[in-house]
């Protein structure tokens, strides 16, 4: 007896390669990369070094905030701020730097409104207990509001003395790799460490499956809630200031609409808006199979009016695949 | 010696007298059945003791030594534990992090602590083998048996030097044999001298299991005595009021 019930409780059940073809991520990656082969074939123009450096600069900046939204998705919740917030954060870079300062103190005061938005949301969200997408709708329209009032609603393409540092950060590359690029592996690979190994990235995953469990367990349910949204949008504040970088100017309405790609390129990527379920590497292969479907259709010459067909077909096409995969299991 | 002792426990909220003066004595290893109808204060006399909040009046003594609770977290230092209704599971995580949630064992490089697997999966997984329940530490809850995630919320009161485990309807909405695994759970845990406190509704459950029987009615104790002197229809005659006091 004793015996029997040791092999049962030690049993395990599921080989590697099980649990790797149940994930949605990996299904997505596997899409992603047979797109890309299939494009390098088709085309002259995909495989080329000019090509794949744009192709995986440009999904960058959405990856970046990708993983603050997965954090945010993974604890139950959701942001609809980021784009205004990454607007927001982009005004100050270029504000502050216009006046003069250097590109350190431009980068920590966009850093510090973004933190600001993060904090507001997460304490009327976890303290005063509104739902998240209220406080968060309501978030995109004063963030935005306050880029027009701080920049008047004018476009800064002057960065004072550091501009050259600041092009540099955003558009340049380091040993012939985009520099946002490098800024989302690292950001992803923080985050993968910190879903998997740390007590916060246990905890949010809790508060997300059951958050009234978390509570009656000893989870500071309220004080991570808001570190969750404080993250967020950080990396909504990161991904602006590198932007200002590339682009090379701040407009009001930069990120308008980004929130969507965002949650798109997060839910393409496995993550689950009902809470509990996501990983950083989904939210990366989600924002990258994005971009690829965005490049293809031009380089194969389909009108970009495509774009949002397809882009929104594979986000229910991979909800659909994950629901027909839970269906089979409860069979 | 007495595991809990409560002396005059009353409590009132606002004009509403929800418990009046219940007075009640629980011995190691003892497993005691709490019966009364619903709004017999039931809830509330759980509650006080699990430390959500004070009684109005009254004391309560644990291993002989008085104590007054504000946070759930006071009572559970003091080794008393709750398994929820509703059993507080996540169904994302493994069983293993279910019984860890919120004590999570780390080791540490330095400043940095991160979560030790290994060990927790070791320490569950004789946790359940403790409680003779073949749950798989690694296995999702989402998974599980009605049986199985009964037995993951009771090894999470396995977790700290537990005295006594309060148990809110645990056998309300799962099956026959489901039933009976639980019952076991709570024989083991009292085969090593934890008392428990079962609520139910269910007459069968608790005359398999428990030595004690106490019934609440309209927030006043009404019946306090050995399951062997009593009987099913007696208890039920003490629920409804049919029978005014035992």
């Amino acid at each position: 007896m004793a015996v029997s019930l040791d092999d049962t409780i030690n049993h395990q059940t599921h080989s590697t390669l099980s649990w790797l073809l149940s994930r949605q991520t990996f299904w997505v990656f596997l899409a992603a990369v047979l797109a890309c082969i299939a494009l390098t074939f088709m085309t002259d123009t995909f495989a080329t070094k000019n090509n794949l450096f744009n192709v995986t600069r440009n999904f960058a900046f959405v990856g970046i905030v990708a993983i603050g939204m997965t954090v945010v998705i993974i604890s139950g919740g959701i942001d609809l701020s980021v784009g205004s917030t990454l607007c927001l954060s982009a005004i100050v870079t270029g504000l502050v730097m216009s006046a003069g300062y250097p590109l350190a103190v431009g980068i920590a005061l966009a850093l510090v409104a973004a933190i600001l938005v993060g904090i507001v949301n997460g304490v009327l969200i976890a303290y005063v207990g509104m739902p998240p997408f209220v406080v968060t709708l309501g978030m995109l329209s004063v963030a935005r509001s306050m880029a027009l009032v701080l920049s008047n609603n004018k476009m800064v393409y002057q960065f004072g003395p550091d501009q050259a540092l600041l092009l540099q950060l955003g558009g340049g590359t380091t040993l012939g790799i985009a520099n946002p690029l490098i800024v989302l592996a690292v950001m992803a690979l923080i985050a993968g460490f910190v879903f998997r190994w740390t007590g916060w990235g246990r905890h949010i995953f809790a508060i997300g499956g059951n958050e009234q469990a978390a509570v009656l367990t000893g989870v500071p349910v309220k004080r991570i809630k808001v570190g969750v949204y404080v993250i967020s949008a950080l990396t909504a504040g990161i991904a602006g200031v590198l932007m200002t970088g590339w682009l090379g100017s701040v407009t009001t309405n930069l990120g308008t609409g980004m929130e969507l790609t965002v949650i798109a390129a997060t839910v393409i990527g496995g993550a689950n808006l009902a809470g509990g379920v996501g990983t950083a590497f989904g939210a990366v292969v989600g924002a990258a199979l994005i971009e690829v479907i965005r490049n293809s259709l031009i380089l194969l010459g389909i009108s970009t009016f495509w774009q949002g067909a397809f882009v929104g077909s594979f986000i229910v096409i991979a909800v659909a695949f994950d629901r027909i995969r839970s269906f089979r299991q409860s069979d | 010696m007495t595991v809990l002792e409560l002396k005059g426990i009353s409590k009132h909220f606002g004009a509403i007298q929800a418990l009046n003066d219940v007075s009640l004595t629980i011995g190691p290893g003892e497993v005691v059945g709490l019966m009364g109808d619903n709004g017999a204060g039931k809830s509330t006399l759980v509650k006080i003791i699990a430390g959500n909040f004070p009684p109005s009046h009254g004391t309560m003594r644990v291993l002989d030594r008085e104590v007054h609770f504000h946070k759930p977290v006071e009572a559970r230092e003091n080794g008393i534990e709750v398994v929820y209704q509703d059993l507080a599971l996540c169904n994302n995580l493994t069983a293993a992090a279910n019984v860890f949630l919120g004590r999570e064992l780390k080791r540490g490089f330095g400043p940095i602590r991160i979560l030790d697997y290994a060990t927790m999966y070791k320490r569950a997984a004789a946790l359940f083998k403790e409680l003779k329940s073949e749950t798989r530490p690694r296995d999702l809850v989402k998974q599980m048996s009605g049986g199985q995630r009964q037995a993951v919320a009771i090894a999470r009161t396995r977790l700290s030097d537990s005295k006594i485990v309060l148990m809110d309807e645990p056998t309300a909405a799962i099956s026959v044999r489901q039933v009976a695994e639980v019952l076991n759970l709570i024989r083991r845990l009292r085969d090593q001298g934890i008392s428990v406190i079962l609520i139910s509704h269910r007459m069968p459950d608790v005359f398999s299991v428990c030595d004690k029987i106490v019934v609440l009615r309209r927030g006043t104790k009404v019946a306090d005595k050995r399951i062997a002197d009593s009987s099913p229809e007696e208890v039920t005659a003490l629920i409804t009021g049919a029978l005014e006091r035992a």
